[in-house]
């Protein structure tokens, strides 16, 4: 009898360090193949890997990226893009540090500007900063690049950017009697607009907010800069949100859930859920950056003549919004020159990959919406990219004409810190108090939230 | 195999090896099926398990070798102004979804048990729910509680009762995640405690009828007691699942409004996935996991002696 105890011990300890080994090993990959990788910086054959392919409902933009693909490998001979992912969306936190831990993530992976912060505070951006001198354009890049930097080091590159502005339905702004090429200039005039809406009966609501999920606190911090005020205080050591802005965002939301009636009942806690509502044709406004319009028009199926956007109301500041790509901490030199080169030739060359707006024109893709904004307008490349756009227009300029006009010159202002996710988080609490409880004590909400946030940011040291 | 490859004792005699011998033929069928479960177990269960304690214990970024920091993480989680608010909250849920959940099914399989017609289509109507995507589940209750043009509110609305702001309201958020778990759960307890029914003999329910036994009186004095012991182990279980509700929270409220219905796994999921700070998550894993267990052996040994 003890024998067989022991045997079966001797069995499952067996088994559970078998278990242990295999999946504690760890081929530190990069998601290239290592073994084309040239040694000691020697010119030879490297393979790398790419994410953020169009996914196959998007069939004209997945076209155009697979054939920038082998057109990229024609050029350069010695790199071989070995795998190429399309998983939507194409930064997943879920999946991000799983591919990571286990060799799995791309060379080359894209990243949503409210992530960059964090990745590099923890390490899991290579730093490509010997590197960019050898891009040609990165001379040119505007200040987004800045969100890529820490310390003098550079991180990534932004290949997408905008700042906040006011999405608006030309059609309902028309059916309420309001104007829709004179759109609201001030919060009293969003007011008052979003009340007309309203007026119009089951199922319109004037203006659209999020509250959940940590979108809520996100729409919060872009309406306090909007209105001058920050989020955290410059030396990202203590809340900045418990003052006159904060409480007006708070305030005017207040207004219009329950004094105006103007914002419905429905609560949106998911960045969809609010697109959704906008692309059903009953809602007036919301805040939202340029993309919204393309993405109403591709993803939620918006009828897309009907939509504008004009500058954020009395804007002081624009919260920057964006996209760009990293390279994996794993990579060899080799490939993050190779993975620098490809985010070169697809995302930051005039005429080249996604900036090739002839091209793009002749599949009947959207050209002429004023972004990705990536380089100052003086440069060889901001003149370049804008010409390009301005000849190969395939959509209305004036749905973005309001913001173009109405942004310039407002600053733009970058996420709160590497830890603006769990900021945010906090932050949903008083923007679901104030869209769900009539009487909702404003200044003990941002009390509340400014003692929590100082707690979070203490704790980080 | 040859025998010289079985030591031999110093008086020449191979009693032991013959018996470790026999001992693994006569097991080894055993052996190689239990070898499946083993290492489903080892792979699946055990080393997730070992890895969630070692990493709760550690700051890691996949990348540079992990660091030892102590209590950090769980000092990270403690001191988050959402921490109070998950436990309370994940409690909460508990003792509704108890009372909901475990009484409804119960009650549902002995009336079931009691008819005579249309059993079987009653059955597949009580379990259908069960056979839907959560998801899915979920997003239809999404519509039944909009304020607005839901269902709930519509119903309310036709007897001229106010409606309700269900999902939208820190007092009705809650028990509106506690009514869909119990619509998506109540399925499958009811066939398990329907099955423990039909074992009862039908002697006793006879017997009590002829002692005078009402319908209540038969269910406290026949049919709680006949099926005590798998009610033990469901209400166990029922506890263990509803402490870990996280996909109504995570799809119906975000947490909110004013983290009305945070939960523990919800917040692990926000430490895990959008701050993230895995080590943070499985620091939270780790605690949920000890009071699960804790709870577990202390009801373990209630009802053992309670039974025995």
């Amino acid at each position: 009898m003890m024998k067989a105890q022991k045997l079966s011990i001797l069995l499952v300890s067996g088994l559970t360090l078998a278990a242990a080994a295999a999946c504690g090993s760890d081929d530190g990959g990069s998601g290239g193949s290592k073994t084309s990788a040239a040694p000691g910086g020697a010119a030879g054959p490297v393979s790398i890997s790419i994410n953020c392919e169009p996914p196959k409902t998007n069939k004209a933009q997945r076209a155009t990226f697979e054939e920038d693909v082998a057109a990229f490998q024609k050029l350069n001979p010695n790199i071989k893009i070995e795998k190429v992912t399309d998983a939507f969306p194409c930064y997943d936190p879920k999946t991000f540090e799983p591919k990571l831990a286990s060799g799995d993530l791309e060379t080359v992976f894209y990243v949503n500007f409210p992530n960059v912060g964090r990745l590099i505070a923890s390490g899991q951006a290579a730093d490509i900063t010997p590197y960019v001198n050898d891009l040609k354009t990165f001379a040119d890049y505007n200040n987004e690049i800045d969100m890529f930097k820490k310390d003098g080091k550079v991180y990534g590159l932004p290949t997408d950017g905008y700042g906040m502005g006011l999405v608006y339905n030309k059609a309902v702004f028309t059916k309420a009697g309001l104007d829709p090429n004179n759109p609201p200039k001030t919060w009293a005039e969003v007011q008052a607009a979003a009340k007309k809406i309203a007026g119009l009966g089951q199922g319109y609501v004037g203006y659209g907010e999020y509250s959940g999920n940590n979108v809520g606190g996100w729409h919060f911090t872009a309406s306090i800069y909007g209105r001058g005020g920050s989020v955290i205080s410059d030396d990202g050591k203590k809340a900045a949100f418990n003052s006159p802005e904060g409480k007006a965002v708070l305030q005017n939301l207040q207004q219009m859930r329950w004094v105006d009636n103007s914002m419905g009942s429905q609560l949106y806690i998911e960045w969809p859920a609010l697109m959704k509502a906008m692309a059903g044709g009953k809602m007036g406004m919301m805040l939202g950056a340029p993309d919204v319009l393309i993405s109403l028009r591709n993803d939620f199926g918006g009828k897309f003549e009907n939509y504008a956007i004009t500058a954020q109301p009395e804007a002081k500041a624009l919260f920057n919004g964006g996209a760009g790509y990293m390279i994996n901490p794993k990579a060899t030199p080799e490939q993050i020159k190779a993975g620098l080169k490809w985010i070169e030739y697809e995302f930051l060359t005039p005429g080249k990959g996604q900036l090739d707006y002839v091209r793009a024109k002749g599949q009947g893709l959207t050209v002429g919406q004023p972004y990705p904004d990536l380089y100052r307008p003086d440069t060889p490349s901001g003149q370049a990219v804008d010409q390009l756009r301005k000849d190969n227009a395939n959509i209305d300029a004036g749905q973005f004409a309001g913001w173009v006009e109405g942004s310039k010159g407002i600053p733009p202002k970058a996420e709160p810190g590497p830890y603006a996710q769990e900021i945010y988080a906090i932050l949903d609490t008083p923007m679901s108090a104030v869209l769900t409880r009539k009487d909702a004590n404003v200044d003990q909400l941002l009390s509340d939230a400014e003692a929590k946030v100082n707690s979070l940011l203490a704790s980080k040291g | 195999m040859t025998t010289a490859s079985i030591p031999v004792t110093s008086g020449g005699r191979r009693r032991e090896p013959t018996r470790l011998r026999r001992l693994v033929q006569r097991n080894v069928t055993a052996y190689g099926f239990l070898c499946g479960a083993l290492i489903c177990f080892a792979f699946f269960s055990w080393y997730p398990m070992i890895r969630e304690v070692i990493l709760s214990f550690q700051k890691t970024n996949f990348v540079d070798p992990p660091k030892w920091v102590g209590l950090a993480n769980f000092r990270t989680v403690v001191n988050d102004p959402a921490f109070g608010p998950a436990w309370v909250n994940t409690a909460l849920f508990t003792v509704l979804a108890l009372l909901c959940g475990y009484g409804v099914p119960f009650v549902t399989a002995i009336v079931l048990n009691e008819l005579r017609h249309a059993r079987a289509y009653l059955r597949f109507v009580v379990y259908l729910p069960v056979m839907l995507p959560p998801a899915v589940s979920v997003l239809l209750f999404q519509w039944f509680y909009n304020p607005d043009y839901g269902l709930f509110n519509q119903i309310l609305g036709f007897v001229h009762l106010p409606g309700l702001q269900w999902l939208n309201s820190t007092s009705t958020a809650l028990i509106s995640l506690v009514i869909v778990s119990t619509w998506m759960n109540m399925g499958s307890g009811t066939l398990i405690y329907l099955a423990a029914l039909q074992t009862i003999p039908s002697e006793l329910y006879e017997a009590a009828e002829l002692d005078g036994a009402g319908l209540f009186k038969r269910i406290r004095h026949v049919t709680i007691p006949q099926t005590r012991l798998i009610l033990l182990v469901m209400l166990l279980l029922q506890i263990v699942a509803t402490m870990q509700v996280f996909i109504e929270p995570y799809l119906l409220t975000g947490g909110g409004p004013e983290n009305a219905t945070v939960s523990v796994v919800y917040l692990m999921y926000q430490y895990a996935f959008n701050f993230g700070n895995l080590n943070a998550g499985n620091a939270l894993g780790l605690m949920l996991m000890i009071v699960l267990m804790v709870f577990s052996a202390i009801y373990l040994r209630v009802s053992r002696d309670n039974t025995v």
